[in-house]
């Protein structure tokens, strides 16, 4: 009776165990909506309980590649995924919502799932800026100013997309400098262009940090800047060295201004101007403030799915899936009786255990992951049914109560194991290999599988087996 | 006690041809589906911009249609319940949300009526390549894992190649369906795939079981007279838990709403086929193998 305890105290252990890991999952999502989204907000979200994903609570996913052909020679890809993941987490903690899983995803893919997320475009400019900040020195000469003349009366646009010039304006531009664009300024204006010099003094990587300040008398927004004390004193060099000199403040490629240097520039700071919405002017001393990108990214997968979307395909889905499985348990317990209702208590504690372990991890569930739970859960209702059966036949052969049990548990054995590891090695391939959905579809089937053959076996069987103690003489199943 | 069936004695190794036939038949049916009506392939594979928009009162699918001709959007249009559409456009090169800026300008043309965007997918040409091939890779490579671990516990290549070929009719199965009911396979299909080769494999496993139980029990016993015993031994069983899951999906099916529809759908085939794979195409193989074919055993 010994090892019957043991099993009994091991049953129960995991049970409040499974409890306890289910209280804070069970907690977060019995609170509104509401009250979740402001403790997201102070980042007051538990840890260790089982997230919703975007396809089922509504949000943003993003994925990003980083254009590896324009990073420094000298940095290794793998390192560069590495430091914008930390950048763009570090921009998306500035900005202030909630748990955000950023990862990295093959080579130089990076995913960013933003839940909740209302306005979609702000946060791909959030993160999508390179938000490289360069001072240049204008280059005046009178090549240059022709290159410029040429430029502006160009028909199409001097510079396509990536910054490449035209070829009759690449011809005329003065050894060491390059074309730029200013940004776009009144409507109907002209774009105007600039000749810079390529060597670039200081860049926004001595910035210490940015922030929004408003024009006394327009109220027009713009952005202050402090140098560290290593830009301070290069920026305060090359300030006095170039007096009288145009200053241009390139950000992401594009000329935002370029005054005159009047005078050295101390105490290593200044203002980028321009015309920004105050939006525009708050993002931008984020991404300032977070670092630039060693490369730029660019979007290359997209998915928008709006709040009410997830919640009303969720409610249908999953009131239809419990109506399915009350259904079930209720054909459980009238065909094979008092055998069904140890079934069915076996596939409750499975669907507590599963979700304790699944918060536990802290795993993702989403639609292709409830479909790797439901064929774990029927998988674990199959092992009961085979051992019913078992039982069945051994119990035409008028055996004894005490024989047809275990019995039954091992001639069903073989065939619920090689079942379960069959489905188990192709679960773990698709883990290993998987991406996206096929890997949350992996993951619950893994841990179901695993859960399943607990409850579905040990856990029935040592229902018997303390029944058995009552020295029972008819079986009911 | 409540049974189903009492002792059953049917020859299903008997009826193989029948079976074979029928297989052959439907797989033939598939081949010609795919090859005259193709695949559905969803955003997730082919890349492209989908958005799906509700209005606030009714709208006429023909007043979609025209208002995005006008626009010149080149766009598959799908209605979703109330007021509610899907506006597809596949295998854009576009940037991200070029297309969706144009659908939406596009739709604002709509008089009377306003929207909301409710989801909205871009899949840039890239990753939906890439996710394509990373699912069948992994799917390759588990499959290889099934034939060599059920070799190695049944102690014959043969059963776990018949297990295989038993998975991958089911699968095909399942994808012709979604290509005589021209639905789209995305990457949650691509769960469901999976969820039915999971489930064939399970279902052929457990009547192997049994198989190598009687061979045990029974070794002078000739082949096909012990894989119809180990069939019929079973047969309760089999009925009982694909009931089960056939209800489970056929509920999700009828009432799991719109978004589930494809998937469970998808399920439903692969239950039956899931089912019908091991009894007529599993353990008949196994025994074809092991005979040669013609001698009689």
């Amino acid at each position: 009776m010994d090892k019957l305890h043991w099993k009994i105290g091991l049953t129960l252990g995991l049970l409040i165990l499974s409890i306890w890991l289910l209280y804070p999952t069970v907690e977060w999502y019995t609170k509104t909506p509401d009250e979740r989204a402001k403790l997201e907000a102070v980042r007051m979200r538990p840890k260790g309980i089982m997230n919703l994903g975007l396809d089922l609570r509504g949000g943003t996913h993003l994925l990003l590649e980083l254009d590896i052909t324009k990073l420094e020679k000298k940095e290794k890809v793998a390192d560069a995924v590495t430091r914008a993941i930390e950048i763009i987490r570090n921009r998306i903690d500035q900005y202030g919502v909630g748990e955000t899983p950023i990862s990295r995803q093959g080579e130089r893919w990076i995913s960013v799932d933003l839940p909740g997320i209302s306005n979609a475009e702000e946060a791909e400019n959030l993160i999508g800026k390179t938000a490289l900040l360069e001072f240049r020195l204008v280059n005046d000469s009178k090549d240059a100013q022709d290159v410029v003349a040429k430029a502006e009366a160009l028909d199409g646009p001097p510079l396509d997309k990536n910054g490449v010039p035209a070829p009759e304006i690449a011809k005329l531009l003065p050894k060491g400098s390059m074309l730029y664009k200013a940004t776009a300024g009144q409507e109907g204006e002209r774009t105007r262009y600039y000749v810079l010099f390529d060597s670039v003094p200081v860049t926004g990587a001595y910035l210490e940090n940015a922030r929004v300040e408003t024009d006394r008398q327009f109220g027009t927004p713009s952005i202050g800047f402090t140098f560290n004390k290593e830009g301070g004193k290069l920026f305060e060099q090359f300030t006095g060295a170039n007096v009288g000199k145009y200053l241009a403040i390139v950000l992401d490629g594009v000329v935002h201004s370029a005054p005159v240097i009047k005078t050295r520039i101390g105490g290593g700071s200044g203002v980028i101007e321009g015309s920004f919405t105050m939006e525009e002017a708050r993002d931008l001393a984020i991404v300032l403030r977070a670092g630039s990108l060693p490369a730029p990214v660019s979007i290359i997968e997209k998915r928008v799915v709006g709040p009410g979307l997830g919640e009303d395909s969720i409610k249908k889905g999953l009131s239809a899936a419990l109506a399915a499985l009350l259904l079930v348990v209720v054909f459980m317990a009238i065909y094979y009786k008092a055998g069904g209702l140890i079934a069915d208590i076996a596939l409750l504690l499975n669907f507590v255990f599963l979700i304790a372990a699944l918060g536990y991890f802290g795993a993702t569930l989403t639609l292709p992951g409830i479909a790797g739970m439901i064929l774990s859960l029927a998988m674990a209702i199959d092992a009961n049914v085979l051992i019913l059966e078992r039982m069945r036949e051994e119990m035409a052969l008028s055996k004894p109560v005490a024989m047809i049990i275990p019995t039954g548990y091992d001639k069903a054995w073989s065939a619920i194991l090689d079942s379960n590891v069959t489905t188990w090695i192709a679960a773990i391939f698709l883990f290993q290999f998987g991406s996206g959905p096929v890997k949350g579809f992996a993951v619950t089937l893994t841990i179901g599988l695993l859960v399943g053959m607990f409850t579905s076996v040990f856990v029935t069987r040592l229902i018997y087996e303390f029944w058995l103690t009552s020295n029972p003489k008819e079986l009911s199943i | 006690m409540i049974r189903i069936l009492h002792k059953t004695n049917i020859n299903f190794i008997k009826l193989r041809h029948v079976f074979f036939g029928i297989s052959g038949a439907v797989v033939l049916i598939g081949i010609i589906s795919l090859s005259v009506k193709g695949i559905n392939l969803g955003l997730d594979f082919t890349g492209g911009t989908m958005m799906q928009v509700k209005f606030d009162k009714p709208v006429e699918i023909s007043a979609l249609r025209a208002a995005l001709d006008s626009a010149r959007i080149e766009a598959g249009i799908q209605s979703f319940g109330t007021n509610t559409y899907a506006i597809k456009v596949k295998g854009t090169q576009e940037n991200v949300n070029e297309k969706a800026n144009q659908i939406t300008t596009a739709l604002k043309a709509i008089q009377g009526a306003a929207f909301a965007e409710e989801k909205l997918d871009y899949v840039g040409p890239v990753v939906g390549n890439d996710l394509a091939k990373k699912a069948l890779f992994a799917m390759i490579l588990s499959m290889f894992g099934i034939i060599v671990y059920v070799a190695f516990r049944f102690s014959n290549p043969v059963w776990g190649t018949a297990g295989v070929i038993g998975l991958l009719h089911d699968v095909f199965v399942a994808l012709t369906a979604m290509s005589i009911t021209n639905r789209e396979i995305d990457l949650v299909i691509v769960a469901a795939f999976l969820t039915i080769a999971g489930y064939s494999i399970n279902d052929t496993i457990v009547i192997f079981d049994r198989m190598r139980e009687n061979m045990r029990n029974f070794p002078k016993m000739p082949l096909g007279d012990l894989i119809n015993m180990s069939v019929n031994e079973c047969l309760s069983r089999t009925i009982i838990t694909t009931a089960t899951v056939f209800i489970t999906v056929l509920i999700l099916v009828l009432f799991g709403g719109s978004s589930i529809n494809n998937f469970a759908f998808c399920m439903l085939i692969g239950t039956v086929t899931g089912v019908y794979s091991t009894i007529a195409l599993c353990t008949p193989m196994v025994y074809q193998w092991e005979h040669g074919g013609g001698r009689k055993k």
